[in-house]
């Protein structure tokens, strides 16, 4: 059992209008309130959401504001692969960076980045817009457990916070469990 | 206790509301008040007690409706943006002198950035001007605790008391307890006044008295005093934040390590600020720096001006959003420790644009074609995005689009020569303030083609239902005012409706309008093709769309990508070939018939 008390991390999530930043968001929230730890998100609505950059900030843990300041984010999960020259700047030495791209992100060396060349794989599954499904569930598997900066929570957490987000619809269920799987195996 | 929930900031604002016993709420819809009612809608629908909940056609009408429900005794609310608070602002002055029966909360909600406003206003300086007071809350958990002191504060004094959350609160989630509910009550009472409702201006003056009365009396209510956030730092420099920034400089001073050095004030009640705690803070500090967004209220009410540090002394930035690096570099520098800078890098994010499939490009498109050389006044809502395709040249505020059509009229038609002008508005931005501006346009003879984008819905902000639905709030069926007739209605002879997905015809349409307005006056082409995203509309859901691609002829001359902008088209300038992004394209075919080289082509099922 972790000691939730002493959890602190803070996690960048990008993307544009339209790919699921906010879902992703939402359910790692969830996820966090589910085991009994306090929340923050800070969301973008509105204009932007046409298409436009949408960033949220995750803040799990004991926190006043929903703003994450740079250099302050434990992690960063792209769904554009162009976001980390955009929001790097948020990042903390040995944060994490889960992107989905098909080319390798070039970080430095007080950083960690994983890819995944999502959009090809939520063809493969059938599911074109699956990519921030795919990338959450491949994020939980690729961020290893002895990162410092590991993740607050696990796959099995996240299929709990579907399973009750999505009870009333079995084959949006059944798609995002398989989306978030496909992610998480992905992991070579 | 309850289990802790997620929540928005602005359902967290409509719980509080429902738990406050709210038995009234209007809205109209604007970022980033939008949710408040929709939420506000959705407890109702959970509980068995009845209440009214409503769209209204403008947010003056909302506030009228919602304070006349306080004068009969009930506890009501209106929520808006803080630009929506202008269009109510003849109401809220008035009201203030008046004053209220039942508690009666003004929701406005601001948005420092802005993120997606015309301004960067602060309703606390209406709130300031209109005489009442406003609360400040910096977080959801704050702004739901402050729905129900507003209430009470409201029923003490008599007086309507404003909500002023920001963007980072009514678009924040944080994990809220749920409290529990009032009894449900619902005595309505009209008492007659007529010296208090209908008061002539003699009456008004003693009202005024009594409003400045109420005013000092609250300045000294102890409830929406300010909270002194560390009692063991003993500096004799301090801090005073509110809202947001106070949210932002709580977590800051920890990381600084200043909590227990520099004394922080959190004022919840910025206007009218506690006289008590202006003299102690006078008496015990000699120097203050007050953190607020957007304009120094706080400060502005802080005597000895030596002491102050804020906005008015350019400590504190006069515009834009205050982010929490840069409120980390101000109380850096006012705690005189150096703190590194931090360099964000300029590059700007990807701009929004019209979803792919969205009727208003078709038919901004086919504008471009009838008046090629016009003047192209718009108005707000997602079509303000129009300005991608160069069709958009004014945006001022809902409902002059009509306006500025005639401005620019009355403007040219002395001139030897006058330009075509073409005018866009939504359908939910014409029945909010383009109506009347269409009448004066009528009676004028403003030779103007009016463009009503009609997609059957408030798009921008979450697809509301607009008058012309015949849709509540809750859902409920309501009865329809049709655009036709209210424009035939404002005497316009010239009145087509045409659907911009069939383009040619479309086009041909308004090339007609724009010869009928050059000589006769206002022409009005309704625009109608329902919004690809309502996710409300049977008719969307079950829409077929056509597949299409972009076959061997095409050069990469990227036409369509200048002029048409669909996100769904993708140019690969080494290849000299545009794309369809099969996952962006919602398949409207509209391509097809932009295409000069006719590269865009329906795919055959025959193959």
């Amino acid at each position: 059992m972790l000691d939730d008390s002493s959890i602190k991390q803070q996690i960048v999530i990008s993307g544009v209008g339209g790919q699921g930043v906010l879902f992703v968001t939402r359910l790692l929230a969830e996820a966090a309130i589910m085991k009994g730890i306090s929340v923050f998100t800070s969301e973008t609505h509105g204009m932007a959401q046409r298409g436009g950059t949408v960033l949220s900030h995750l803040k799990v843990g004991n926190f006043s504001s929903p703003l994450i300041r740079p250099r302050n984010a434990n992690g960063l999960l792209a769904l554009k692969a162009d976001s980390f020259t955009r929001h790097g700047y948020f990042l903390k030495p040995g944060a994490w960076i889960v992107a989905n791209s098909r080319e390798d992100v070039m970080v430095g060396p007080e950083l960690s980045a994983y890819t995944i060349a999502a959009e090809i794989l939520a063809q493969h599954i059938l599911n074109p817009k699956s990519v921030n499904l795919i990338l959450l569930g491949f994020a939980l598997a690729a961020i290893p457990e002895t990162h410092e900066n590991d993740l607050f929570c696990t796959l099995e957490d996240i299929k709990t916070v579907l399973h009750h987000r999505l009870a009333k619809q079995k084959q949006m269920l059944n798609d995002a469990l398989k989306a978030l799987e496909a992610g998480f195996k992905s992991v070579k | 206790m309850s289990k802790p929930k997620l929540m928005l900031g602005n359902e967290a604002i409509a719980r509080g509301l429902m738990e406050s016993g709210c038995v009234m709420a209007t809205s109209y819809p604007g970022t980033p008040a939008s949710e408040i009612l929709a939420a506000f809608a959705a407890f109702e629908k959970k509980s068995s007690e009845k209440r009214h909940i409503q769209w209204a056609v403008n947010e003056k009408i909302a506030f009228e409706i919602a304070y006349t429900g306080s004068m009969a005794g009930l506890r009501t609310a209106v929520s808006m943006k803080q630009v929506g608070l202008n269009v109510a602002s003849d109401p809220l002055m008035s009201s203030a002198y008046l004053g209220v029966k039942g508690g009666f909360v003004v929701i406005s909600a601001d948005d420092p950035g802005p993120h997606s406003s015309q301004t960067e206003q602060d309703s606390r300086l209406m709130a300031m001007m209109a005489k009442i007071p406003v609360l400040d809350p910096d977080s959801p958990r704050q702004a739901k605790e402050m729905i129900a002191a507003a209430f009470e504060l409201s029923e003490t004094f008599e007086i309507p008391v404003m909500l002023r959350p920001t963007t980072r609160v009514c678009h924040a989630r944080q994990d809220v307890t749920l409290g529990e509910t009032l009894p449900f009550k619902r005595e309505v009472d009209f008492q007659k006044d007529p010296t208090r409702w209908a008061a002539t201006p003699k009456f008004r003056l003693h009202l005024h008295q009594e409003l400045e009365k109420k005013l000092s009396d609250i300045s000294r209510y102890k409830k929406t005093g300010p909270i002194r956030l560390n009692a063991e730092a003993k500096a004799l420099k301090a801090l005073i934040v509110s809202g947001v920034a106070a949210a932002h400089s709580k977590e800051i001073l920890k990381d600084l390590n200043l909590w227990d050095v520099i004394p922080m004030y959190q004022v919840l009640q910025p206007f009218p600020l506690h006289q008590d705690f202006v003299s102690h803070m006078i008496k015990t500090y000699s120097e203050i720096l007050v953190i607020e967004e957007t304009t120094g209220v706080i400060e502005m009410q802080l005597a000895d001006r030596h002491r102050i540090r804020g906005k008015l002394t350019r400590s504190v930035p006069m515009v834009g959003e205050l982010l929490p690096e840069t409120i980390q570099q101000i109380i850096g520098e006012f705690a005189e420790i150096g703190t590194e800078p931090v360099h964000l890098p300029s590059e700007p994010g990807i701009r929004p644009t019209l979803c792919a499939g969205c009727p208003h490009r078709a038919a901004f498109f086919a504008i471009k074609k009838a008046a090629p050389k016009g003047i192209y006044p718009s108005d707000i809502g997602c079509y303000t995005l129009g300005l991608n395709l160069g069709a958009v040249d004014t945006v001022l505020c809902m409902g002059a689009a009509v306006s500025q059509a005639a401005g620019l009229y009355h403007a040219y038609k002395h001139e030897n020569k006058q330009p075509d002008i073409v005018a866009t508005i939504g359908d939910s931005t014409f029945f909010h303030a383009g109506v009347p501006a269409l009448i004066d346009a009528v009676v004028q003879k403003v030779r103007f083609v009016l463009v009503i984008l009609d997609n059957q819905t408030t798009a921008m902000t979450g697809n509301q239902p607009t008058p012309a639905m015949g849709m509540g709030a809750c859902g409920e069926s309501l009865d329809v005012v049709d655009i036709e007739g209210v424009v035939e209605g404002c005497g316009v002879e010239f009145c087509r409706v045409g659907d911009p997905y069939q383009l040619k015809e479309f086009t041909a349409l308004l090339k007609e309008a724009v010869t009928y307005s050059r000589e006769n006056g206002p022409a009005v082409v309704i625009s109608r093709h329902p919004c690809l995203i309502d996710r409300f509309r049977k008719e969307i859901s079950e829409w077929q769309p056509i597949k299409v691609e972009v076959t061997d002829t095409c050069d990469g001359c990227a036409f369509c990508i200048d002029h048409f902008e669909c996100p769904a088209l993708i140019l690969n300038k080494a290849e000299e070939h545009v794309s369809i992004d099969p996952i962006l394209c919602n398949g409207c075919g509209v391509c097809m018939n932009i295409c000069p080289k006719k590269s865009i082509k329906e795919v055959s099922n025959a193959g």
